[in-house]
């Protein structure tokens, strides 16, 4: 009896000891939840879903405050891979927060730009090279198309411009299915 | 060692298709004669899109730069004639897409007048010196898959190079450039081997032609006769006998792993007609202007020509005499080809062959059935891959499915579509699933940087906040430490408001002392503008 006792005292000591030094050794930092949606969202950081930036709209969603249907740029692709990662139920794009476009990067009139530096500030990904009474210009590689630089400029100098195809990006089309046609009744 | 002793391995898979070469190969190659107008496209080879040198208007001579090469992963364009730049502009690429490139337009004047050229010193150059000319002579992989060949003339690292394989199998339907090539101009061939093998320190260079190629086989082999590190080999004529892996397997049985490559074990490949461009670059200073292009299909005498980059593949295949009822053309053969998207695309260094496509020789596709999962397409492909599963996850848009079955590993040979009972388009889904895979990762890459940038900036926005509250607390700090020890010892009941007023004061004085420099800054700024 007493054996038994000991074996099982024993043994919970130890079990509980490795558990203790396994959650403090492998801590997990931050909320692997987070990351993942994170990784899904497109990262324009243009904060059309009502929160400053993707992570914390991702932030949002992982807490259950916000729902997964509010990144026009992600579209209905990211909007399925949320629902998938997260288990939950596939929704239309909420329209409220805008419509999907086509990738563009914005571009500065030069000739119009009076170099305030407003449209810098509101850069969220530093995609603007400028100074103060210097002409400001859009480094497009970096630009992800958020249209947050277009609202601040007194001089409307900024336009977007949708991102075309080039050699290099093109993509093969999916190969359509050739439909046979089957002798059906018509209606009437 | 006798070539007729070399012990052959042989690969996988395979498909036999009509070679349809008979044709092509009754008359010798002719130089093609200057077309009304050339349209160069700066984009013609892997890597890097080559910087224009040239402004409309400019005179240029042939061989002259016209694209410089960005970087050292791209290669350098030159002027296929003498004459002058009319546009620089984006024109319609030899591509499937029908998109438009940057390209220079040049108007012959009919001289067709070389830059002076002189031989390269090829032996007292440093490697890394020829290697960048080689570069900026804009010779590329002339088998199809315009690789910079200065990148693949490095030695490896670990392993020292053993064979030298030069491709003249050639395995594709319809194509007879390097057969012809070879037939003609094999002394040529052999000096760029030799380059080639020198600037590799390869052991032995061995040639890979199929054995439905008697006429070049002979031709090769009595040029290199005198040549003991030199073989002309026979293989077994069998598509894609012409694939870089398959032909390194048939010629030294080393079967390159996925993702490796075979300069790991001590094999290098190239085509006899990058071989050709070498010897023009080297011995006669003559950067990669032009090659040889079949012209077959529904044409009057098919036949080969030495083109000019930049000719319109319309007026190519005009002088073989285009016959009507032609619905468009084909670049490369009828397995690996591409349909282009007008008739007056140029022809660019990946153009071996242009057939003149009819709906006779071409039927539509007949209608793609459900796949059957019979198999027919593993045991055809020349790669050891499964090709259903391939299509099946490519179809379903299960991309990472698609990569575990190794996708990129596919040549996109085509014989899994030959041989499908099914019709099925296979290589359509695999091209599809490929660029969908890249566009992706191109995306992500974007996302990832944004990310990165998003961040960075937060952090250098709190940064500041941080400084400037620090900087406002240490000075505000100092006036009230100041203003204390002038104040000494007064009561200290009205402590707080003498520090306030001595606060004041301080302001005042900052102010006091700022107003002459301000005053003064104009007065300089007009006498700068009076002088």
């Amino acid at each position: 009896m007493l054996t038994a006792l000991l074996v099982m005292l024993g043994l919970a000591i130890l079990i509980g000891a490795s558990l203790g030094y396994a959650s403090l050794k492998f801590k997990v930092e931050g909320d692997p939840l987070v990351e993942k949606i994170d990784a899904i969202l497109p990262q324009t950081q243009c904060g059309q879903c009502g929160f400053p930036g993707c992570k914390p709209y991702a932030t949002a969603i992982a807490n259950g405050e916000a729902d997964i249907n509010c990144c026009p740029p992600g579209g209905d692709d990211g909007i399925h891979k949320l629902a998938d990662l997260l288990g939950r139920e596939y929704k239309p794009l909420n329209a409220e927060k805008g419509v999907e476009k086509p990738k563009a990067v914005a571009f500065i009139d030069e000739a119009t730009c009076i170099g305030c530096t407003l449209c810098l500030q509101a850069c969220p990904v530093d995609a603007i090279a400028g100074a103060a009474k210097q002409m400001h210009t859009i480094i497009a590689p970096l630009c992800t198309g958020c249209e947050l630089c277009i609202a601040p400029c007194p001089v409307d100098c900024i336009t977007m411009e949708t991102v075309q195809e080039t050699v290099d990006t093109w993509k093969w089309r999916f190969p359509t299915f050739q439909i046979k046609p089957v002798n059906t009744r018509t209606a009437a | 060692m006798n070539a007729a002793l070399r012990k052959l391995f042989s690969f996988n898979g395979g498909v036999k298709p009509q070679t349809h070469k008979a044709e092509s190969t009754r008359t010798p190659i002719v130089p093609l004669p200057l077309p009304p107008v050339f349209v160069v496209p700066l984009h013609q080879s892997v890597g890097g899109t080559p910087i224009p040198l040239v402004k409309p208007g400019q005179k240029v001579l042939k061989g002259e730069r016209i694209g410089a090469a960005d970087g050292n992963y791209s290669a350098a364009i030159h002027a296929p004639t003498s004459g002058t730049v009319v546009a620089v502009e984006p024109r319609t690429m030899a591509h499937t897409s029908g998109l438009s490139m940057l390209s220079v337009v040049i108007e012959p004047d009919g001289d067709d007048q070389w830059l002076a050229t002189e031989k390269f010193p090829f032996q007292s150059a440093a490697p890394d010196e020829v290697r960048d000319y080689l570069r900026d002579a804009g010779i590329v992989g002339l088998g199809g898959a315009v690789f910079p060949s200065h990148m693949k003339l490095k030695p490896g690292k670990a392993t020292p190079m053993k064979t030298l394989v030069i491709n003249g199998a050639e395995c594709e339907p319809f194509i007879t450039c390097d057969d012809m090539l070879m037939r003609e101009r094999p002394a040529e061939i052999l000096r760029g081997i030799c380059i080639m093998r020198e600037l590799l320190q390869a052991e032995e260079a061995v040639v890979g032609i199929e054995d439905n190629k008697p006429e070049a086989i002979a031709s090769m082999q009595t040029a290199a006769a005198t040549m003991p590190y030199v073989q002309v080999v026979a293989v077994p004529t069998r598509y894609p006998a012409g694939g870089a892996k398959q032909l390194i397997r048939v010629l030294t049985g080393i079967e390159v792993p996925h993702g490796q490559r075979s300069t790991d074990y001590g094999v290098q490949c190239f085509n006899v007609g990058t071989a050709y461009a070498i010897h023009e670059a080297i011995e006669l200073g003559r950067p990669l202007i032009s090659r040889i292009v079949t012209v077959a299909g529904h044409v009057d005498t098919p036949r080969n020509y030495e083109v000019r980059f930049g000719t319109p593949m319309d007026f190519l295949v005009q002088q073989a005499g285009l016959k009507t009822g032609c619905d468009g053309f084909v670049m490369g053969g009828p397995m690996m080809g591409f349909r282009m998207p007008a008739f007056d695309v140029p022809v660019v260094k990946a153009t071996n062959c242009v057939i003149a496509a009819t709906p006779a020789l071409f039927p539509p596709p007949p209608p793609e059935m459900p796949c059957i999962r019979c198999g027919e397409c593993a045991r055809a492909c020349p790669t050891d891959l499964q090709p259903f599963e391939m299509y099946w996850h490519s179809r379903a848009k299960n991309f990472g499915k698609a990569q575990e079955y190794s996708l990129f590993d596919c040549i996109e040979c085509g014989c899994c579509a030959y041989v499908c009972p099914s019709n099925i388009p296979l290589v359509d889904y695999y091209r599809f699933a490929k660029t969908e895979i890249w566009a992706r990762e191109r995306q992500m890459e974007a996302a990832d940087s944004a990310r990165q940038r998003f961040e960075a900036r937060n952090e250098r926005i709190e940064r500041e906040k941080r400084e400037k509250a620090e900087k406002l607390a240490a000075r505000a700090a100092a006036t009230r430490a100041t203003a204390q020890a002038d104040a000494g010892s007064a009561p200290s009941a009205d402590g707080a408001d003498d520090a306030k007023k001595a606060l004041i004061a301080a302001a005042i004085e900052r102010a006091k002392a700022q107003k002459p420099a301000t005053a003064e800054a104009p007065a300089v700024a007009d006498a700068s503008t009076q002088d």
